[in-house]
């Protein structure tokens, strides 16, 4: 049949070198022009785009941030309105967790994932652009609700009854409320996406024992989203229709609760801090190794910390309603939960330190944003270990006590590894390096102004300062702290400034890397910089945890896929043995199409049900149309079967 | 008055010494573990060129293990620094648990936006104290604050004297403060309850038993009436104009229920819940434009003609 | 250079069951729906502690009927389920879509059933809390056995129609797998829902 005969002659085993590089090139590569950029479904570029939004997002948050500490850099400032005030704080904490923190990291993740185990795509490419549409849809309607002045304004918490429909009228709250519905869509599909991949996609010779650190957490990263987003989607899907169609989840006058609230909202609210953070350690590890040059000391205890992290993760969420005054029998179950989880965490640090300790270290600006991780991390996680305790918890929680807490986790624990990382894979994504000069600037910056704006706020929690408030009276005696605050925060926005300017003028005049600058080993640097669109041109095998420093000459690679289609090889669960070829999903406008349908119909449920019964038949029309056959016919009973694989010389 | 760190109650005080051994003991931490990290990438660094070749990765079993066993004890360590914080932590909740509760006073709090409405109960109806905004508590003697909320979520917080309890509209809740010396402490909402939740402070003021008596006796009786014309033209002002429809004062017709009670108005020391001290001044421009000192709260601005203010606020200057 | 080759030529170029990446995307999805659906019914257990009575005083416990019958149909249904599951792992298109077209008309009938279910109730979403956890799970069951049937007509249509590519009895293999999902996950939340009223 013809089609045979195809995949005869498009076969890479007839192909020379240089003949399947111009058709592989071909196929993988993102489609052209304006409209092109629609149908883009390659997980480089969708990745790119995903890190480049979340950054805007981080720095339009940032703004907020600095115009904020401007407020209240003196007692009962005038520069920003008590509405104005409680919209940025409300959009600034919103954007930072649900708009760059998770999608950041799952961005990365997206991107050095398939390289790293060895593949060309992600499992399911046009599910990963309808999910960033959704992610920058969601994002683009919580900042049109600012830039009209009805912002969301009841917190990043968005406590009920203050949110509710009697206390909360308008649409501020549910413009929110849905850009949770987009974000977190989103947040799952990525999930999806790394499991699977991850599952299924990984190089032979890759069981789950050799996988990289940095994969190991993307994937138990993605577990906790796929349990724990739920959760804030109910709440807030609660919340919408309590809102628009008096239901009384919250309305303690007819049975509800705004306790409900706080759980549903918590469950998935402590886990959402793992979720950002685990990347960040998956990608320490991977930093650690690369500049320590040996592998990591206790590969084994550092991937069980972070399974155990994800689970011990879902137990701890009542820990931010101590103040409520829950029974005390169930708030000392969760006092031991919040400690018992600074021991895996403990754990990895070690780790890192030993593998430190232990090697050949180089010093480069990422591993200078290792240890500003790791200084500013372990002194918020010891506030945090502080806040586990009840009665402490009773005086700083909704404190500034507690801004400085989790500044210092998620900027310390997520933000300097990210950063620290993306300096790391700079020559892998654009193929030059960021200046080392600038980059050391950029630490110091980053590390001071970081401390000067974060670490007096412990002391203004312990002096009485309650969080979200829009000023303060001068009797007090806040004002100092404040002001050296608002300082720092200014060093701390030229520190990011100093960040995109290298990334800026490196991303066009850097050093060229080659493909392996850091010798590091992971397999993403086995090919060059930046890395092809098809990642690689015969897809590697793996026969030990250090794919690249032990190589052994002889190691197999893979042959036999096709030149002319997106096919990719299907490895099994434990052990990566090979099981079948796949063909993957090419190029196509229907999930920009399936975005923007589901994003009208979650829209237009901001201001009646029949949102959701019309965002449902055009989601129905645009997944007929992305599902639509279109291949040939086979007849009614033809059976391939597949002899056993063999290794040819 | 007003800090965790400068406790005035065995509550605080019992929350103070904890942080005192934590803060202590987790600097010790996080120095040698800065320290472990600082001297393991000196002493460990390489010629800066190594970078320029793949490393050799012939690790040595002995030293492994050797490395492996000190992150054990590392580890171990930190799980023996996390029984003495958790014993800590118990010994502390058991002490905070034992503290007295005879002879308590008992008063009922409930939070609106934004301000606080403070009942000293009474088996007697006539003995009922009801104020805004301010507590007055004796000294050593434990006192239970019931909490409730009539709109949204606020949070009683006085840092000198306790943690806070968040006052949860349909979850009535309660928490016990003891302050052992006089003075002032002052406390704020510390839940995040709309546009002036930074203007929704309160006072603790704890005194001597008998100071305490005299002041909840004073309390108990109804407003005292005008004896000068000018303070009798603002109880009228007071009684005719809208301040009647939303405040009360016992004694005369004012008995709305929405905004904080008045009958005993000019003992209080602030006004519009501590956001200002309460002079005529500060009360004048309160009065004609609360939109402008606490913009979004329920109280709208009052155009009076200047001898109706000046009659107003002799009557409320009166109102001791 | 003695470059080792490993030629996966001849390995097959689909696959069924949990050797397919759709399958785990698909258990994904329902992971993640089964979590939605295991908050419902904790939600709906949490607010029961908000009321002396269950249903609340003036509501009447869920009529029986329509649910039983919703629920019964609905097991049943798995049978034809089952056999265009078999008959795709053999790639066979004629038992599918005739199985595929018992399922869309008892898959009807359900949705018929689950009007009545939602006026056995006897109470409306905004009546009290007990009306939003039990409306919002019926309802939330109910798209998804909109969505499954609709997934089902598309499927029976393309086995009857064609064009019929190998992947496509991969499609109906999972489709099978979320019929599944839809009717076994409603078989302890109408337990709970029917008989809570009686046992809490």
């Amino acid at each position: 049949m013809s089609h045979d005969h195809d995949a005869e002659k498009n076969k890479d085993t007839v192909l020379s070198e240089a003949e399947l590089r111009v058709r592989l090139e071909q196929i993988w590569k993102s489609p052209d022009g304006f409209t092109g950029w629609f149908k883009n479904v390659f997980h480089k570029p969708i990745s790119e785009r995903m890190i480049i939004t979340s950054f805007v997002f981080f720095a339009l948050a940032g703004l907020l941030a600095l115009l904020m500490r401007v407020q209240l850099a003196v007692p009962e400032n005038t520069f920003l309105s008590p509405d104005l005030y409680n919209q940025f704080f409300t959009v600034h904490g919103s954007t930072m967790m649900f708009l760059f923190a998770v999608p950041v990291m799952q961005a990365v993740g997206l991107y050095f994932v398939p390289l790293m185990i060895g593949t060309r795509n992600l499992a399911f490419p046009r599910l990963n652009a309808f999910g960033y549409y959704m992610f920058l849809i969601g994002g683009l309607l919580l900042w049109v609700g600012l830039a009209l002045n009805i912002g969301a304004d009841t917190g990043w918490t968005s406590y009920v009854p203050l949110a509710g429909p009697e206390h909360s009228p308008g649409k501020r709250v549910d413009f929110w409320a849905q850009m949770i519905t987009f974000t977190e869509i989103a947040s799952l599909v990525a999930a999806v996406e790394i499991i699977v991949t991850t599952f299924k996609l990984r190089a032979p010779g890759m069981s789950l024992n050799r996988m990289p650190i940095f994969v190991w957490a993307m994937l138990v990263q993605s577990f906790m989203v796929i349990f724990a987003m739920p959760s804030v989607m109910l709440a807030s899907g609660f919340l919408a229709m309590d809102r628009l169609v008096d239901t009384h989840f919250f309305n303690q006058a007819e049975g509800g609760d705004p306790l409900l609230w706080q759980h549903l909202f918590w469950f998935f609210g402590h886990p959402e801090v793992y979720i950002i953070f685990i990347p960040a350690t998956g990608m320490v590890s991977a930093l650690v190794q690369s500049f320590a040059r040996r592998p990591i000391v206790g590969y084994t205890a550092v991937v069980l910390s972070l399974i155990a992290t994800g689970f011990l993760g879902f137990g701890l969420w009542v820990h931010h309603m101590f103040a409520v005054g829950l029974p005390q029998l169930g708030q000392s179950f969760f006092t031991a939960a919040s400690m018992l989880i600074a021991i895996p965490s403990g754990v990895q640090i070690f780790c890192w330190i030993a593998t430190l300790w232990s090697g050949r270290v180089i010093v480069r600006t990422p591993l200078l944003f290792v240890a500003g991780f790791i200084a500013i991390f372990v002194l918020g996680g010891l506030t945090g270990v502080m806040q586990a305790s009840v009665p402490f918890n009773l005086q700083v929680h909704d404190t500034f006590f507690v801004v400085a807490h989790f500044h210092y986790v998620l900027i310390g624990g997520a933000v300097f590894p990210l950063i620290g990382a993306l300096y790391y894979w700079f020559p892998k994504i654009t193929g030059r390096m960021m200046s080392e000069r600038l980059g050391g600037w950029n630490f110091w910056t980053f590390f001071i102004g970081f401390n000067l704006t974060f670490f007096p706020l412990h002391q203004l929690g312990l002096a009485g300062m309650p969080r979200r408030v829009y000023t303060y009276l001068p009797e007090t005696g806040w004002g100092s702290l404040n002001f050296i605050a608002t300082v720092g925060a200014a060093i701390l926005g030229i520190a990011v400034l100093m960040f995109l300017i290298n990334v800026t003028i490196s991303w066009r005049r850097g050093a060229l890397a080659g493909a392996n600058p850091w010798h590091a080993d992971t397999l993403e640097w086995s090919v060059p910089s930046p890395a092809p669109v098809y990642n690689y041109l015969y897809l590697p095998t793996v026969n030990s945890r250090t794919p690249l420093w032990t190589k052994a000459e002889d190691q197999p690679i893979v042959k036999g896929l096709r030149a002319d289609i997106l096919e990719v090889l299907v490895t099994n669960l434990l052990d990566a043995m090979p099981d079948h070829r796949h063909l993957l999903d090419g190029t196509s406008y229907w999930p920009f199409l399936t975005a923007v349908a589901v994003g009208i119909g979650i829209i237009t449920a901001i201001f009646t049900p029949w949102g959701v019964v019309i965002g449902s038949v055009l989601a129905f029309i645009c997944l007929a149309g992305w599902f639509w056959p279109h291949g040939e016919p086979v007849p009614d009973s033809s059976r391939e079967a597949g002899p056993p694989v063999q290794e040819a010389a | 008055m007003r800090s965790v760190l400068d406790p005035a109650g065995p509550q605080a005080a019992h929350i103070a010494a904890l942080w005192w051994w934590m803060f202590w003991i987790f600097s010790t931490v996080f120095v040698l573990v800065i320290a472990a990290l600082l001297v393991g990438i000196f002493r460990a660094r390489a010629r800066d060129d190594a970078v320029m070749t793949s490393p050799s990765v012939a690790l040595q079993p002995t030293r492994e293990r050797r490395i492996g066993w000190t992150v054990a004890a590392c580890v171990g360590l930190t799980i023996v620094v996390l029984i003495i914080f958790l014993a800590a932590n118990v010994i502390t909740g058991h002490r905070l648990a034992l503290l007295a509760a005879d002879n308590a006073v008992t008063i009922q709090l409930t939070g609106y936006r934004w301000w606080w409405k403070v009942r000293y109960p009474d088996p007697v109806p006539a003995r009922q104290v009801t104020t805004a905004n301010e507590i007055h508590i004796p000294i050593g003697r434990p006192v239970l604050i019931n909490t409730d909320s009539q709109d949204v979520i606020h949070s009683f917080w006085v840092p000198s004297l306790h943690g806070k309890r968040d006052l949860v509209p349909g979850n009535p809740s309660a928490i016990w403060i003891q302050a052992d010396r006089p003075g002032r402490f002052e406390g704020q909402c510390a839940e995040f309850c709309g546009l002036q939740h930074a203007h929704m402070r309160l006072l603790v003021i704890a005194e001597s038993e008998e100071n305490y008596q005299a002041w909840l006796e004073a309390q108990r009786q109804a407003a005292r009436a005008p004896s000068d014309p000018l303070a009798q033209r603002g109880l009228h002002v007071f009684e005719t104009g809208p301040c009647a429809l939303c405040h009360s004062v016992r004694g005369t017709e004012a008995s709305g229920q929405v905004a904080p009670d008045l009958t005993h108005f000019a003992s209080r020391a602030t006004i519009a819940a501590g956001t200002l001290p309460n002079s005529p001044g500060h009360l004048a421009a309160w009065i004609v434009d609360p939109q402008h000192i606490k913009p979004g709260n329920a109280m709208p601005s009052n155009s009076l003609s200047p001898e109706d203010l000046q009659a107003l606020l002799a009557y409320l200057g009166g109102l001791k | 250079m003695n470059q080792r080759v490993l030629d996966v030529s001849t390995l097959p170029a689909v696959a069924s069951g949990p050797r397919a990446t759709i399958w785990w995307g698909v258990v994904g999805l329902l992971t993640i729906e089964g979590t939605m659906f295991g908050l419902l019914v904790a939600t709906y257990f949490y607010l029961r502690l908000n009321f002396t009575e269950w249903p609340p005083l003036g509501t009447p416990a869920p009529d029986l009927l329509a649910g039983s019958l919703n629920i019964s149909l609905l097991l049943a249904s798995m049978g034809p389920m089952i056999i265009a599951h078999r008959a795709a792992l053999q790639e066979r298109r004629r038992p599918i879509w005739i199985a595929l077209a018992i399922c869309i008309a008892m898959g009807v009938v359900s949705l018929v059933l689950r009007g009545f279910e939602f006026t056995a109730m006897h109470c409306r979403w905004d009546t009290h809390a007990y009306g939003s956890v039990v409306w919002t799970t019926l309802g939330m069951h109910t798209g998804h056995l909109i969505a499954s049937t609709l997934e089902n007509v598309l499927l029976a249509l393309l086995m009857r129609l064609g064009p019929v590519e190998r992947k496509h009895f991969v499609d109906v293999n999972v489709n099978a797998v979320y019929w599944y999902f839809v009717v076994l996950a409603w078989l302890p939340i109408y337990i709970i829902l029917y008989f809570g009223p009686h046992l809490l």
